[in-house]
Parts: C-alpha cells; structure tokens; sequence
C-alpha cells in the first residue's frame, strides 16, 4: 500500500514520511571528495590505532616476561605480514595524530572555509607521507630494520 | 545503526528507458535522470534523454523543463523562482547536491546525472518527501521569543553591528542541500536536526532581540540532536548559497562550552 492509496489519510499524501516509499541513492551516488574521504579515514585510522594498541601491549608484556615469549612475538613482528602491519599502523597513527589536530583547530573555530579546509586536508597528506618515509628510513637505515 | 546499501525495494533497476535526440542535434548533453512511478509498483530506474545543448538554455533547470515540455512530460520535479532564491529544485547533480537552475550544464563534465536529494523517500521522480526536514525545522521554534514588554511607541531596535551578526544565517533558503549531503545526517536523521536545522538555530541564538537564548541552547545540548555533527564539512561544501553550516554549528557548540565556565 503506498501513502497516496491509503485510507487512512483520506488518499492525501501525509504524515506518514516513509511508508512504502524507496530511499534515494545517497552513498552510492554522492562524489566523494576531501570533506567526507578525510572524516572517514579519522574513523578507519582509529580503529587501525586500537588494534596496533593491542599489539604493542603483547610486545610489552613480552618484553616483561623476556626469553621464548619475546622471541615468539619479535617473530610476528619482524615477519613481513607484522612489518606491513606496523607500516599501516605508522600510516594510521601519522594521520589520526594531525587531522587530530585539524579537528582541535576546528574545535576552537578555526579553518571552516572552504579554501582553508582543503589546504589544512592537504597538509594532513603531505605530513603523513612525509613522517612516515622518515620514520621507516629511520628505522631501516639508521637502526637496522625490524622491531 | 547506519545502513550503507538501499533497501530492496530502492535499488535501481537496470532497464531504464532511452530517449535518443534528433538526429540533425550537433551539440548533444546526455541526461541521466532518477525516476520512481509510486504508481507502477516498480523499482526506481535511470532515464536517459539526450538533449541538444543548442536549443536548450544554459542551466541543468532549463534542461528538465525542456525535457519534461519536449520529450516526457512524466518527468517530475519542483521547481519555481528559476533564480536561487526559492530552493525548490535542490536535487543531487553531478554527484553533489545543489540548486538546478544554479548550476550551468557547462560546468559539467560527461554526462549528467541527477539524483533526488540524497537519502530521503522518494515521492516520484526528483521528488523528495521532507516532511521530517520540516518537522525538525518547526521544532528549533525558528521565531524572535521575548520576556520584556515591547517598546510602547516603535519596532524592538538592533544595531547595525549587532545586525551584522545575522550575515551568513538569514540568506538560507531552507533548499535541504546540506541536511542531505551530510553522511551524520543520512544515518541519524531521526535524531540529529543536521546543518540546514542547526545553522537557523544559530540564526535565532544570534539576534540580538530575541531573549530565549537559554532555552534554545538547552534544547540542543543533546548528544543527537546538536553533537551528532562530525565536521565531516559536505554541508559547507555544499551550499549552494554560499553559506557555512559547520562553522554556525561549531560556534553554537562554542556557546555551549562558554556558558559552563
């Protein structure tokens, strides 16, 4: 039964806001630009952040215990699937920290136009690139690569 | 909970119908447009039509009317001031939502296709069903409340600067672009009021005549209603008048963390 045949509303079209009626396309259609892709990629980095967070309490409580536990978890670690995993989680923690910021800044009213806010969205990018080639060139090249 | 897929009875079929243009037409535009029949009991579908940009005028508006005079007069849409100021023919083009007789058909690359507002019910066609858009608006009372007696003898007076503080808010057309570009909006609209709701609240807790400050700000501390907004920006970006919805949010917000202190 749709809205306009129901004779309950005397067939006039009603209150009733979504009877029968289809839902129009919304994530399916919308062009996806800076203003959702950074907003989604907060979320999606928070949640790589609280599994690396699980991660790192394994290696510390390793690291406490010492011996085979530790050497079990430097494996999966060291392991290439635990090295792409820790560059994720350099990737995640890099971009969660400064569009952290970007919402700090919009917190305190600053940064709403719309100029300024793909140049602060741009900024996040070229940080997070940026960060993590130094980290893991850091990490490779200077310490010797792995955990 | 946020559902990402249409439900079933929303999902697009693939038989849309095709309407080819003249065969002299040298400047053709392709024209895909959402249509739903509440009649038929089917599903929505994509129409095309192809128009010949040189007998058409130069906005996406003056493209449907001509569609609906010259090709198929089922098509339907709202529409009415034709220049930006009645908000009626906001719709998704072109991936974003804005007003159709705004926005020029050259500014737009390949095809053009065109969506009814996002995420709302579907009347027909280009016809969305904003009796919840409208509810919430109703519900912000978006009227001047005062305690004190008028002035005996004149018009309660505002100063210029503090009339200057209404730039930015008044112009809002209530055209439902923002409210339904925001992804906070499409998945919680039941509960959060959106941009469109939220930058008229601010247009009534910044004028200086109206005395029900308190109580409007009382009315959207609420974890939905108000603190929904993820700054997420698609209503800034947009507005099809130029205005900012998130900074009106984030200065109400701002309101709200000042009066505790």
């Amino acid at each position: 039964m749709t809205a306009s045949n129901n004779p309950a509303s005397g067939g006039y079209q009603t209150d009733s806001p979504r009877f029968d009626r289809p839902l129009s396309p919304h994530l399916q259609v919308y062009r996806w630009q800076i203003t959702m892709l950074t907003s989604i990629l907060h979320r999606a980095t928070g949640i790589v952040l609280s599994v690396g967070a699980l991660l790192l309490t394994c290696w510390l409580v390793a690291v406490a215990i010492g011996g085979e536990h530790y050497a079990r978890v430097a494996a999966i670690i060291t392991h290439p699937a635990g090295q792409a995993f820790l560059f994720l989680w350099s990737i995640a923690f890099f971009y969660h920290f400064a569009n952290g910021i970007r919402h700090l800044l919009w917190d305190a009213g600053w940064g709403f136009e719309i100029k300024r806010m793909y140049a602060s969205g741009y900024t996040v990018f070229a940080f997070v690139v940026a960060a993590t080639a130094i980290t893991w060139w850091l990490a490779w090249d200077k310490i010797g690569g792995g955990a | 909970m946020a559902e990402f897929t249409l439900p079933k009875n929303s999902k697009i079929r693939k038989d849309g119908k095709v309407y080819k243009a003249d065969k002299t037409a040298t400047n053709v535009k392709v024209f895909k447009v959402y249509r739903y029949d509440p009649d038929s009991g089917e599903n929505p579908r994509i129409d095309t039509y192809e128009v010949d940009l040189d007998k058409c005028g130069p906005m996406v508006l003056d493209a449907i009317i001509k569609i609906k005079n010259e090709i198929d007069s089922t098509l339907t849409f709202r529409r009415s001031c034709r220049e930006g100021i009645c908000g009626s023919c906001a719709m998704n083009i072109d991936g974003t939502n804005t007003l159709a007789c705004t926005k020029a058909i050259e500014d737009i690359k390949g095809d053009v296709k065109i969506y009814p507002l996002p995420h709302q019910p579907v009347v027909k066609d280009l016809v969305p069903d904003l009796t919840n858009f409208y509810a919430q608006y109703a519900s912000i009372e978006p009227w001047i409340k005062t305690k004190t007696p008028p002035p005996p003898d004149r018009e309660r007076l505002q100063s210029p600067e503090d009339r200057d503080k209404l730039d930015g808010l008044y112009e809002c057309i209530l055209c439902a672009c923002c409210s339904t570009a925001c992804p906070s909006y499409w998945w919680n609209s039941e509960r959060y009021l959106g941009p469109a709701i939220l930058l008229q609240a601010r247009r009534w807790l910044a004028d200086s005549r109206d005395e029900a400050t308190g109580e409007r700000l009382d009315n959207l501390e609420d974890p939905y209603r108000l603190y929904r907004c993820h700054t997420i920006m698609n209503c800034t970006k947009t507005c099809p008048k130029g205005l900012n919805p998130a900074k009106a949010i984030a200065e109400t917000r701002q309101d709200l963390v000042k009066r505790k202190v």
